[in-house]
Order: C-alpha cells, then structure tokens, then sequence
C-alpha cells in the first residue's frame, strides 16, 4: 500500500522543503521507493534542496498538460536508490493547475512507489489545495514562534476541514539552551497549543545550512543531530516507536567542558 | 544579573509567546470579526440601557479566556465590562 504525504506549514520559511527532502531521503535510504514532488509551483527549490536542479528536462506541468510521460519527467537520484524527485514548473504559476489533476497524478504515482512527499507551497490559496488534493496524511511543519504556530493552527483547521484528518506535527529549529532559559516555546507548549500528535522534533543545527549548500540531505549525515531527528521522524513514519531524541546534547562537547570549568551557563 | 532579575520579576518570553498565542487562536478559532463584536457591542448596550444607564464609552467587551471549572484548563469566555452610571428602578418606569 503506497502513501501520499503532503508537508505543509502555512507560513513560509519554516523548513518545508529541507524536511521533505530529508523524510523523502530517509525512506529511500531505508529501502523504499520513493517519489519528491515539488508542488511550489513558480517557487521551485525542492531540486536546489536535492542538489539535483542541473538535471531538470520536463516538470509537474509538462506532465499535467500532457507535453510528457510521468516517467520522462522524473529524476532518479543517483546517489540513494529508489530515490526520485518531479520539480515544479518554475515559468508558471499555482493556478495554471487544479486539484484534480493533482490527485489524478498521485493515484498514477502510487503504482510505482511506496511513498509520495509533497512539498506544499506556503500560503492558504490554490497552491495548498493542489498539494493537498491527492494526499493520504498531512505533515504540518512549524518553528517555536508565534506567528508560525498560528499559521499551522490554521493550516490544521483547513486541513481537517478537507477530510485530512490527524496530521502530525514536526516542530523544526527548536534551540534548547533557549528553551532552558525561558526565551523559547518548548516542545510541550506547541503540543498543547496545537493540540495534535507529535511526529518529531529538530533541533536548530548549523548542519542544515551546510548540507544545503551542499544539495546532500542532512538526513545522510551520521554527526548531524537534525540528521538524527529526522532518521527518527522516517522511524515514526514507519510505525516504529522511537523516543524523541535528548536535544541536550546539542549543547555539544565544548558546551560540556565549558560546563565543567563552570564557563558560561 | 540575578540581582536585578529578582528585582524586575519579569516574565519570561517563553511564556509571553504563550499566552500571546493562546488568546491569538481563541479569536482565529472563533474567526469572530471585529464588526461581529461592535454589532453584539450595540445590541448589548440597547438591551442593558433598557434596564441601567451606563457608560457607553468606557464599555469594554473582549473574547478571552478563563480557567474551566473542568479538568480541562482554559476555555473562551466573552468578557464584558459595563460601568453603571445610574442604576434606574426599571419597575417603576
């Protein structure tokens, strides 16, 4: 039984791409087929995020509209097995398509692949409904601040309104020193908020901006402690029962030391 | 440092963004506009001057949230706080 996933977030910013590369990434590294397709259409990054954006021939529209087979358009990637991604249109815009061709594309996509990611676009307008079409389950992407709780709150209200019922919660960047000294929402205090199960925690770490640069997944990376996160959150897709991760760590080895010596705090 | 911070008492920011948040989604959640309330603001008073004079300027109506007598925490609660200028004997009239 193939799944179709849809990351979203309402605001902008939050990490949508970088976790749907990075759950795509995982599963395909735990040995399941697995398609990335980039519903940001106009606002194409998933491919930058990828590292794959020289290898782009046909897009999503191509595909809807016709101008190609699906299977031209996809883009094996070579270095993780079982690993595709279907860019956006980058000349185009959200409304040059509508839901149902989107959830026509997913129900053809299920016949060749275990696991269906979309990357949704930021915002509440047709590009959300496109993404959300054809999906099974909902991920909702946030960052411990105010106005991005807000806008999941709202994404969550809009998503069960069209029948995505249960979507799970990854709170992104979260900084635990800041949390320990009461200057950041804590992981409790989102749940409460929000109200709905959570799928993961990431921590804010330096190697998101570096894998990026890179276009390799942190997801790949053994010493990134987001890399870790996210290995948990494809776990916890699986249906695996894994612990959240101890982000204390995270205040490192010379944060350790420090300690010790009783530097800082 | 500490010094001063048992001086100043302030809360901390974690739980200013949470208690911003919290009143911020009972007014999303509600998706009460701000015409819905001036229209309920105007319909109270009428109802309310029938029976006491009061101070239509200084009349306040929010929606906020209180502790539930239930298990379950907080819930939205409309607050109204209506000064009375002139308590009229409304039988007599």
């Amino acid at each position: 039984m193939s799944q179709v996933i849809v990351v979203t977030s309402g605001k902008g910013g939050v990490g949508k791409t970088t976790t749907t590369a990075n759950i795509g990434t995982g599963l395909a590294l735990k040995g399941y087929k697995v398609v990335l397709l980039d519903a940001d259409i106009g606002l194409r990054n998933l491919d930058v995020v990828m590292g794959l954006e020289n290898r782009i021939v046909y897009d999503l529209i191509d595909v809807l509209e016709g101008h190609c087979r699906v299977k031209q358009a996809l883009i094996k990637d070579k270095r993780y097995s079982g690993l595709f991604l279907l860019p956006a249109a980058q000349t185009r815009d959200k409304n040059a398509v509508n839901p149902e061709q989107m959830q026509k594309l997913c129900d053809q996509l299920r016949e060749e692949f275990d696991y269906i990611i979309i990357d949704c676009p930021a915002g509440i307008e047709q590009g959300f409904k496109n993404a959300i079409a054809g999906a099974d389950r909902a991920i909702v992407v946030t960052t411990p601040e105010v106005s991005a709780v807000r806008d999941a709150d709202r994404i969550i209200g809009l998503l069960e309104a069209s029948e995505l019922r249960n979507p799970t919660l990854i709170l992104n960047r979260i900084r635990m020193n800041m949390v320990k000294r009461g200057d950041m929402m804590a992981m409790e205090d989102v749940v409460e908020i929000l109200a709905v199960d959570l799928l993961g925690v990431v921590p804010d770490d330096e190697n998101i901006v570096i894998s990026t640069n890179r276009g390799e997944p942190a997801v790949t990376n053994p010493d990134s402690l987001a890399g870790h996160a996210f290995r948990n959150v494809v776990e916890r897709i699986l249906g695996n029962d894994v612990p959240l991760l101890d982000l204390d760590i995270s205040e490192g080895f010379m944060g350790k030391i420090k300690k010790i010596f009783g530097i800082g705090n | 440092m500490d010094l001063f911070s048992f001086f100043s008492r302030k809360q901390s920011s974690r739980d200013v963004a949470k208690d911003r948040l919290k009143l911020l989604l009972i007014h999303d959640r509600i998706n009460c506009s701000p015409d819905l309330l001036e229209m309920m603001k105007t319909d109270i008073i009428r109802v309310i001057s029938n029976y006491m004079d009061i101070d239509e300027d200084e009349l306040d109506i929010q929606i906020g949230q209180t502790k539930s007598e239930g298990s379950n925490g907080s819930v939205p609660v409309l607050y109204a706080n209506i000064p009375i200028k002139n308590v009229r004997n409304a039988g007599n009239q």
